[in-house]
């Protein structure tokens, strides 16, 4: 069975995650419950021509998936594999509301090509002329990790070399609303968000679109092994801990081999006892590290946690900004993803250096 | 005629979003395919859209539209001519 290097990773968030090493630029913004994304200069990367009819998540996953590439010297893939919870939202909701607003009648046909969830993923392909295998999953908040889990088996049973994979999503004025009225975002009126610790419901969202460059081979630009993911769809807060012993124990590991667990915690107070009920038993001893306060929570923001879990591992090192306790370790060796996002779609995902 | 001109300009730039161009690049005589705004058959599409839309004109003949998007000369020509709105 072939083994999953991570070679090359490109990513578009609310921080400036190009054109940065690790963070090193990032800034913790507590006074908003939506964080606006860092923007490229979208002009190096796409022709204005082409990209005049690009939303945001195109242009986001153009760009983040140019810098994997070059970062992994790779210009082309045996697939293309992404994953986003909404999609191409902004051109679907401009779509529906020409059709509202006409009557039925002028549609035309640039938001509808451009409304389709795998609009990033074709845009990409036609982009570099590939005509392979081309996928897009749209499972809620394992979207990436369903792409990563293709990627994996593909490279696995050798099907696949190289596969380029990401995670993708835009947020529009209209969701925000929504997302507002359903209390998936932290009320305006609270005036500051804290994540660690919070005691509100809700979140803060944001965008945003990382690529990865997967290979069956090691190069001089690895970051790490993807050993093994894994989804499950309900838990109870109970089942968590004993889920991750035994995800670990098929890599045959233990709790305690893991030298950091990256949590994907929101400050959502109904869900983050997910989190609390490992940090605070089997991991009280290992180095916690949490992001969303940086990336905000999306759909594929577990792809913004696996770009800072790559990250770490490769430095040897966890910002502070990352850190979500004071444990320390002198090598991380083996590190563990864990997501979830309302109580539902659990993701276990270990990688390890190589 | 050159009020229709300087409207049919912003609403190229507004509806297929050539965000870089402003109306005085747009020359009335300029081909609008090809070698002058380099649009192409999506921006057709758009365009037989913009003209049913707002001035009530619907394209039924393909090879029509060759001639009536060949530069803002003709379709503003064209307009004034047929229009219904």
């Amino acid at each position: 069975m072939g083994k999953t290097y991570i070679n090359g990773i490109g990513c578009v968030s609310a921080q400036k995650t190009f054109d940065t090493v690790f963070l090193e630029e990032a800034v913790l913004n507590e006074s908003l419950n939506v964080l606006p994304l860092e923007l490229p200069t979208y002009k190096d990367y796409i022709s204005p021509i082409a990209a005049r009819r690009m939303s945001k998540a195109v242009k986001n996953g153009i760009v983040a998936s140019t810098i994997a590439m070059k970062e992994a010297h790779v210009d082309t893939f045996d697939a293309i594999i992404t994953g986003t919870g909404m999609g191409c939202i902004e051109d679907s909701d401009k779509f529906l509301k020409a059709i509202i607003d006409n009557n039925e009648e002028f549609l035309t046909p640039t938001s509808f090509i451009q409304s389709t969830h795998n609009t990033v993923g074709a845009q990409i392909a036609l982009g570099m002329t590939c005509k392979a295998y081309n996928f897009t999953y749209v499972n809620a908040a394992v979207s990436f990790e369903s792409a990563v889990f293709d990627a994996k088996m593909q490279i696995d049973a050798d099907e696949s070399k190289t596969i380029l994979v990401g995670g993708i999503d835009e947020m529009t004025d209209y969701t925000q609303r929504l997302f507002k009225l359903a209390g998936f975002i932290k009320n305006d009126e609270e005036g500051s968000f804290p994540i660690l610790n919070s005691k509100s419901k809700g979140t803060v969202f944001s965008e945003g679109a990382t690529f990865f460059v997967l290979e069956n081979k090691k190069s001089t630009s690895t970051y790490v092994e993807i050993v093994d993911i894994e989804m499950v769809n309900s838990l109870e807060v109970s089942e968590v801990e004993s889920k991750i012993i035994s995800f670990l124990k098929q890599n045959n590991l233990e709790v305690s081999d893991v030298d950091a667990v990256v949590l994907g915690i929101n400050g959502d107070m109904e869900f983050d006892n997910y989190y609390k009920s490992i940090s605070e038993s089997a991991f009280k001893n290992t180095p916690q590290v949490y992001y969303k306060h940086l990336s905000g929570e999306y759909n594929t923001a577990s792809a913004f946690g696996l770009f800072v879990g790559s990250k770490i591992i490769k430095a040897q090192q966890i910002p502070d900004i990352l850190k979500a306790n004071a444990i320390t370790k002198s090598e991380i060796k083996h590190l563990l993803l864990y997501n979830q996002y309302r109580g539902i779609d659990h993701s276990f995902t270990l990688i390890s250096k190589c | 005629m050159e009020a229709l001109k300087q409207e049919l300009k912003e609403k190229i730039i507004a509806v297929l979003n050539l965000e870089d161009i402003a109306v005085a690049d747009i020359n009335d005589t300029d081909a609008l395919f090809g070698d002058g705004l380099g649009l192409d058959s999506i921006d057709a599409l758009e365009l037989i859209v913009l003209l049913d839309k707002d001035y009530g004109i619907k394209l039924t003949d393909p090879k029509e539209g060759k001639h009536i998007f060949q530069s803002i000369d003709t379709m503003s020509s064209y307009i004034a001519a047929n229009r219904t709105k």
